[in-house]
């Protein structure tokens, strides 16, 4: 305290002249320890931080990009541990689009393809095999194909690719593609088989061949049968945790297929064990959670009325 | 129409052989290859996990409580893992049965088969099916722990959380809750292939209606209740996501004893061992050996469940 000039002191302490005259040297030196004390709390480099002093979780800084101390331009940032918490949700959302999308870009054609094969022109000793094979592979924890994309596809995936970064939103997608593959091709295959067989028949009466019949007429009929697929396929991709919590799960805002990314679910299950219970960042959490319950919840119902009113229209209902 | 069909189908020969269709070739081999490429995937898992875990695998592995330090291949063991994974579907069990057979024997006996109540339990049903496990590990924090442990916390006087905190309970509630579609769809489907001349003339013969239920109807469905529980057991036994915080523990030096105890879990360990080892060329042997368990566990109730449920499909046919 001595090594201040008494001008300097008055500034510190915020006092007006006449305040800093009335007060003895006692007096003086406790209002310095709690000055000190007040600023221990903030670690010297916020001290003079804008950040330190707004409320993170506003609307706007969970939506829109801001310029945070120290950085070039707004970014969106998630960032909820450290001194000053950054909870923009926006890098999870296109994170987690990102992998749904090349999950489904993945699983979609392979699941649709085998569906049409397996339905319609594979001989029945083939189909008796490839059907329960392929819906075993639904029978594999999410954790066991996470494991398996950790250990053995992101390797394999980086010598055939050459990227950089070993895992990343790429490695996941694949693998998430393989969780969603067998319900896919089940909700596909069975609205293929459902479709009429007069209708076959008579297709390859007039002398189309198996893939005519397959391509022109079973699969147009089908059709809201595969579309239900895909978007229940979305459904569960979307919420399909294990596998990305393992592959990838740094939050990079950015939209290359080889860089990593972080989804909702793998923010959920990463962090909510060190959120304080009832704090900003655990009602966040919930609050991400409800979104992604929105999104499914979404996603079936399309899924079922779809499917519902295909077969209603089969059965010649309406 | 019916009669017309062997004709047709020797014509389809005549055509291809006299004029070769190329598209009609190449699709068929590509819609081929992508069943292919499914089926590799399948296998080359399989495989992979099979050739490598067995080298790690031994008695002495699936028997033994590992240390602190469960990365040491000498030491470690999956005991406390396999018990812990057996016990939270088993109380599981007791929880989803119940609630999932009643649900759908209302379902199928009680209710007008098109009014709206029935309408909305289905698309609740079809939707609970949805649902991401991870929201429901969100459900079972939110609500069984925060909640309900709370509360009974509170009721009790405890002076410290035995209830308001992760347990084995909790983590068994949420996974009931969350495969209760799969009990209920099994069960309902056992159900609709009891030939409705068993419910008549048991009734017929003056039975009451829950007379016929507990004494026809149930006995009937029997095989088709346990296929939907083993399948709910075999999707709850692999989940990970939902117990991460309703009450997977990352090492505990004693097997759970009580409901309120934390557990270790096979799934969880997969994860911790892939992601936190701290040299994962030495852990290697472990982890795929770890695999390997959790693999077996569950392709064993699921080949299980494929048995007693294609046995009911045969007895549906010849009932018909």
């Amino acid at each position: 305290m001595d090594k201040y000039s008494p001008a300097e002191l008055q500034k510190y302490l915020e006092l007006t002249p006449e305040q800093f005259k009335t007060m003895d040297r006692e007096t003086l030196k406790s209002l310095m320890d709690v000055k000190v004390e007040a600023q221990d709390e903030i670690p010297e480099q916020f001290r003079n931080s804008r950040d330190a002093r707004v409320n993170t979780t506003e609307w706007r800084y969970l939506l829109l990009p801001h310029q945070w101390d120290d950085y070039q331009k707004p970014e969106y940032i998630w960032q909820p541990v450290g001194q000053i918490k950054k909870f923009n949700i926006i890098p999870l959302f296109v994170g987690t689009l990102k992998i749904t999308l090349i999950g489904l870009l993945f699983a979609v054609p392979l699941a649709v393809g085998a569906a049409i094969y397996v339905s319609q022109l594979a001989r029945p000793r083939i189909r008796e095999i490839a059907k329960p094979a392929i819906e075993l592979l639904s029978g594999i924890p999410s954790v066991v194909v996470g494991f398996f994309a950790l250990l053995v596809m992101a390797t394999v995936l980086q010598k055939i690719f050459g990227y950089q970064t070993r895992l990343n939103a790429f490695v996941a997608g694949i693998a998430l593609g393989f969780a969603v593959i067998p319900i896919i091709f089940s909700i596909a295959e069975d609205a293929l088989t459902s479709v009429p067989r007069t209708y076959t028949q008579a297709a390859l009466a007039l002398g189309a061949s198996r893939w005519q019949t397959a391509w022109q007429i079973v699969l147009p009929a089908a059709l809201p049968g595969v579309f239900a697929a895909t978007v229940l396929g979305f459904g569960r991709a979307i919420g399909e945790t294990m596998i990305v919590l393992m592959v990838c799960s740094a939050s990079v805002m950015s939209w290359s297929i080889f860089d990593s990314a972080r989804s909702i679910t793998t923010t959920i299950a990463a962090e909510m064990a060190e959120a304080v219970n009832g704090g900003p960042h655990y009602r966040i959490l919930f609050m991400l959670g409800a979104l992604l319950f929105a999104a499914t919840f979404v996603s079936n119902m399309i899924g079922d009325f779809v499917i519902h009113r295909f077969k209603n229209k089969l059965e010649g209902k309406r | 129409m019916t009669s017309l069909t062997p004709g047709t189908k020797s014509r389809t020969r005549n055509f291809h052989s006299e004029k070769f269709d190329f598209a009609s070739f190449f699709f068929t081999g590509l819609t081929g290859l992508a069943t292919l490429f499914i089926l590799g995937i399948l296998a080359t898992i399989l495989i992979n996990i099979i050739v490598n875990g067995w080298k790690g695998f031994s008695w002495h592995f699936v028997s033994t409580i590992p240390k602190k330090d469960f990365f040491d291949i000498n030491t470690t063991g999956v005991l406390p893992m396999i018990v812990g994974t057996t016990f939270r579907v088993l109380v599981m069990t007791i929880f989803v049965i119940p609630v999932g057979v009643i649900t759908a024997i209302y379902l199928t006996e009680y209710a007008a088969s098109n009014s709206l109540i029935t309408r909305i339990i289905r698309a609740a049903v079809n939707n609970l099916a949805g649902v991401p496990s991870i929201v429901f590990g969100l459900f079972g924090l939110g609500f069984f722990i925060n909640f309900v442990g709370k509360n009974l916390d509170a009721l009790f006087h405890n002076p410290s959380a035995v209830w308001g905190q992760p347990a084995l309970i909790w983590a068994s509630l949420t996974l009931a809750v969350m495969t209760l579609p799969v009990v209920i769809v099994a069960t309902e489907e056992s159900l609709k292939a009891i030939p409705p001349g068993l419910r008549e003339a048991s009734l017929a013969l003056g039975a009451t209606k829950l007379e016929t239920i507990l004494k026809i109807v149930l006995p009937q469905a029997l095989p088709g209740i346990m296929t939907g529980g083993i399948l709910a057991v075999s999707r709850a036994a692999g989940e990970v996501a939902p117990i991460l915080f309703t009450g997977v523990a990352y090492y505990m030096a004693s097997l759970p004893t009580h409901l309120s105890d934390q557990f270790m879990d096979l799934g969880y360990h997969v994860f911790v061992l892939s992601t936190q080892s701290p040299n994962i060329e030495q852990t290697r042997p472990i982890l795929y050996a770890t695999v390997l368990v959790l693999l077996l566990l569950t392709f064993a109730l699921n080949i299980v469940a494929i048995i007693i449920r294609s046995n009911i499909r045969r007895k549906m046919r010849s009932l018909h």
